[in-house]
């Protein structure tokens, strides 16, 4: 067995020593085990292909199910009386926000932008949040970002009230969480794309569908953080308060809930910036609004046009990250605040003006965006792409062109390793995963594993999955060289920090879409471009990560190492990296979940494997094919998170 | 005392929800955008097909119901089958332009009676697999499919190894390219783009390379403007030789593209459901249209603006008496 071999350093010589080496000893129980089972394995089915006789067809029974749906959808009590009430309420609500912020017009939803910023903020953010409106109207987008922001209001609320009502019943009840807890770890990995289609199949193509979908991807941080801020709370806080005789209810609003706001505050951002991430993914069935216009301009080839679309995004993502990350640090601080505006008063008159702005406006006729005061940006970024790709595609001295670096890529590095994972027998494959989960966590992580990647194979998709799995662990590796290099470089240098932060954050807020077509127009169309697409989206966390970690190595250690002499390098290698091995680690497994998310939206530029008939299962309404993809995305990313997680969880997943 | 509260919380939560969507069945087939009818107009929601001929029919549409008959129109861009469902639940009023999709035309129209037929586009189309002009030009016996393996190197790319490379696009289009090539024993390997956007992109760029390509392509489409290409011809079509799809042996049929109604906006959708009915054009007006949106990147709105000065006598049979 090739496992047994694998032991590691180990300073002890002797059966003794090894035996007691907790990692060679789960080794040589696992390298047992295989020596049990494999030769009974490979005698009953001989080839290294998974066995036909362990799949499960599940083609039949999920056509029958969409036929169902489809022909009930419309009479039976399940739709008439619970679906479509939910459907309905999704529809009013969006409507009526939809209906309030065209009322406001685009000044008095900009005033409001800001003066909601000045009031939980300060005066900067409230700048900031009103040139961001501002400029989605001067992009010409004011209606749909309207759309956008409408779903937004609704899917959000709703995301915050499902989670905060899980998370505080995980809060208080010890069984609840201990259930829930699993549940919500998994629901963090999933990539959204992958489960869009049973939602699009009950609730029909348009917006209730899209709101549930980002309810459901975005309700579970949420719900974890306020489940971890409530169990947080100070022992002793609680105590005092008990000892003063409060009642249950007492408790939890009078202490509890406050000591948690800080978390509960997080829950929000992440929710937030979760739904935001959602708003492009969702107008493949039917959100409309910002997303819709991405996606028509991906269809013309529209590179400018996507941009125009995407950049609102990015900008409601970052005015709304920014505040409600401020609302939380103030929430942490205890400063009195002074001002002749504070409490009611400076909401009243925040209230006041944004009536003011908007009645100026319905008087003055200009509700609606000027149409003159909007700016083309399509065909500048249109001609900057055509220069951009024209003088890298090809033939650059030296380092050669993108389109050979991508050929390059595929031939030498995504061939080998598909290949090489689709010729491990299906076996081989099961107990590496075990070895590498068990190594790194504990036996129940390793089992989820390894169960993980065997329903992977029931289900019939273990090629595809494995084809998948090597563009995953491809675009992996590129991430972490690029990123750990970024990340070391951030560290060293403050102001090339200070530089790349608004890069970063725009790369993680920029919808995929957007940057489809120009990874095409460079890279060709395969996978290649799939697993560029997958890079450019998991480098920001990862550069983060790297840089947090390396920067809060204790000082102290640093100092010492220096005063002995270290060179830069010296220290780097021997202290800081060393030191910041769990914010390594977690760079790693960031890395692998967020690549996973993306190679997925690789099917759109010829990723082909699990990417492409999820896509597929949408575009034809194949539920057979696309839920079966779906789940075995699901699967990979269950294992590829168990298998790089070290045993204690992280706190968030990327944007 | 706590359950009961928490009962009653949970029953008035539930009986607001009811209020709010009116108490009874609720039908969400009878449930329109919540976008739509926001300024108090008349509106139409139109379903945008990814291809730009289809963009080009409902950009054309959408001015003369805006701007001739005062209605406001919402565009929804969903996948074909998709859009099928979508306009059977009232979602879309119309899909101007379908490709054919009989299992979806036995389901919806003549079983379940939610769509009707909407009639011709006046455009007819047609797949096929085609090369470049400037390759069929050097090589003229590529255009028949049996000196294809011949050629099989030449396709070559890193995608599709050894084999030779044919270029599939979109998910969401017909495609029998995968039987095709094992029944025809082509060295070839069918790749997917994933995407239209995605194997444009690819075809333009192989072009400004001036290198050899194969590839699934449809007619009428605005990039043979762009990139001159000659199909390559495959066995003849003939009526029901498409009827094993795991035995196909034949090229892909012409199909006159048609237009479907929900069948309640064909009844009561007044003005508008005429106007769609009226609607047909022929091959080079949706060309016009369509290059100008996509190659010369005005906006859809621009582009039928352009069009519209120019043709007035072929929409004014359009509008209703």
């Amino acid at each position: 067995m090739a496992t047994a071999t694998a032991s590691g350093p180990v300073r002890d010589t002797g059966i003794g020593a090894l035996l007691r080496h907790r990692a060679v000893a789960k080794l040589l129980l696992l390298a047992l085990a295989a020596a049990v089972l494999v030769p009974i394995v490979s005698a009953k089915w001989a080839s290294g292909a998974w066995p036909h006789a362990l799949t499960v067809d599940l083609t039949e029974p999920l056509g029958r199910t969409s036929d169902w749906i489809i022909d009930n959808r419309d009479s039976h009590p399940l739709f008439t009386y619970f679906f479509g009430h939910v459907s309905n309420a999704i529809v009013l609500s969006v409507r009526g926000v939809y209906l309030v912020l065209l009322a406001a017009g685009w000044a008095g939803v900009t005033v409001a932008a800001g003066l909601i910023a000045w009031r939980v903020a300060g005066v900067r953010l409230a700048v900031t949040a009103s040139a961001a409106f501002a400029a989605c109207g001067l992009l010409g987008m004011w209606v749909p970002t309207m759309q956008t922001l409408a779903l937004m209001v609704v899917a959000v609320l709703a995301s915050i009230v499902i989670g905060a009502l899980l998370g505080l019943a995980g809060g208080l009840n010890d069984r609840v969480f201990r259930i829930l807890r699993p549940v919500l770890d998994t629901m963090q990995v999933l990539p959204a794309y992958a489960y869009l289609l049973p939602f699009a199949l009950i609730f029909g193509m348009g917006v209730p569908a899209a709101v549930i979908a980002t309810v459901v991807y975005a309700a579970p941080p949420m719900a974890r953080l306020t489940a971890l801020g409530l169990r947080g709370a100070d022992g002793g806080v609680l105590e005092a308060v008990t000892s003063l005789g409060a009642t249950g209810r007492q408790r939890l609003f009078s202490a509890r809930l406050p000591l948690a706001a800080k978390q509960l505050l997080l829950g929000v951002n992440q929710t937030i910036m979760m739904a935001l991430s959602m708003a492009v993914i969702a107008s493949v069935i039917g959100a409309g609004g910002l997303g819709d216009r991405v996606y028509q301009a991906l269809s013309t080839v529209d590179v400018g046009q996507a941009l125009a679309g995407g950049i609102p995004i990015v900008l409601l993502a970052v005015v709304l990250d920014r505040v409600t990350a401020a609302a939380g640090e103030k929430a942490g601080a205890h400063g009195q605040d002074t001002s002749a505006l504070r409490g009611w008063r400076g909401w009243s008159v925040a209230a006041a003006v944004t009536v003011a702005a908007a009645l100026a406006a319905r008087f003055a006729d200009r509700l609606e965006w000027p149409t003159d005061w909007v700016v083309n940006i399509a065909p500048s970024v249109n001609t900057a792409k055509e220069w951009m790709v024209d003088h890298l595609y090809t033939g650059v001295p030296v380092v050669g062109g993108t389109a050979d670096w991508a050929s390059h890529f595929t031939t030498w590095v995504l061939n080998p390793v598909r290949d090489g994972l689709q010729g491990l027998p299906w076996w081989a494959a099961l107990l590496i995963v075990a070895a590498l989960a068990w190594l790194i966590g504990t036996w129940q992580t390793a089992l989820t594993a390894v169960a993980a990647m065997a329903a992977i194979g029931v289900f019939g998709v273990w090629d595809k999955s494995l084809d998948t799995l090597a563009q995953v662990l491809a675009g992996v590796a590129v991430t972490l060289v690029l990123g750990f290099a970024i990340g070391i470089a951030a560290a060293r240098s403050t102001r090339f920090e200070r530089l790349l932060r608004p890069v970063l954050d725009v790369f993680q807020t920029l919808p995929q879409f957007v940057y489809l077509i120009p990874v095409v127009a460079l890279f060709g169309i395969g996978r290649a471009p799939a697993v560029a697409a997958a890079v450019v989206y998991a480098l920001p966390a990862v550069v983060r990560i790297t840089t947090q970690g390396l920067r809060e190595v204790d000082a102290a250690a640093m100092e010492s190492s220096r005063s002995l002499g270290a060179t830069s390098w010296q220290l780097l290698r021997k202290v800081q990296l060393p030191l910041a091995r769990p914010a390594l680690l977690l760079a790693l497994n960031q890395g692998v979940v967020l690549v996973l998310a993306v190679v997925v939206i690789g099917g759109l530029v010829g990723g082909g494997a699990l990417g492409y008939d999820v896509v597929f299962g949408i575009a034809q309404g194949d539920l057979a094919t696309g839920l079966v993809a779906g789940v075995a995305i699901v699967c990979l990313g269950l294992m590829l998170d168990r298998v790089t997680q070290p045993t204690e969880r992280r706190v968030k997943k990327g944007a | 005392m706590r359950t009961r509260t928490r009962v009653m919380s949970a029953v008035t939560a539930g009986g607001a929800l009811l209020a709010l969507s009116g108490c009874g069945a609720a039908d969400m087939t009878k449930q329109a955008s919540p976008y739509a009818n926001a300024e108090g107009a008349k509106t139409v929601t139109l379903s945008v097909q990814s291809w730009v001929g289809a963009q080009a029919d409902v950009a054309v549409a959408e001015y003369l119901l805006k701007n001739e008959l005062g209605y406001r129109v919402d565009k929804v861009q969903i996948d074909e089958v998709p859009a099928w469902d979508a306009l059977s639940q009232g979602r879309v009023d119309a899909i101007l332009e379908d490709w054919g999709h009989p299992e979806q035309e036995q389901r919806y129209v003549k079983d379940k009676k939610t769509i009707v037929r909407g009639g011709d586009v006046g455009v007819t189309g047609h797949i096929g697999w085609y090369v470049p002009t400037y390759f069929a030009k050097k090589h003229p016996d590529v255009t028949d499919w049996k000196n294809l393996n011949k050629y099989a190197d030449q396709f070559k790319t890193s995608e599709s190894g050894s084999k030779g490379q044919l270029m599939d696009g979109s998910p969401s289009y017909v495609t029998n390219d995968k039987a095709l090539v094992k029944n025809l024993g082509l060295d070839y390997e069918v790749v997917f783009a994933g995407s239209e956007a995605a194997q444009i992109t690819q075809i333009e760029q192989f072009a400004k390379q001036k290198k050899p390509f194969l590839t699934y392509w449809y007619k009428p489409q605005w990039l043979f403007e762009k990139v001159p290409m000659t199909e390559v011809k495959l066995p003849a079509y003939k009526e029901g030789c498409d009827a094993d799809p795991a035995k196909i042996k034949c090229a892909y049929p012409h199909t006159p593209l048609q237009k479907y109604f929900n069948a309640d906006f064909a009844k009561k959708g007044g003005e508008a459901a005429e106007f769609l009915k009226n609607f047909r054009w022929s091959e080079e007006d949706q060309n016009e249209v369509s290059l100008m949106i996509a190659d010369k990147k005005m906006s859809p709105d621009a582009a039928a603006k352009s069009w519209i000065k120019k043709n007035e006598s072929t929409w004014r049979a359009w509008l209703p008496e």
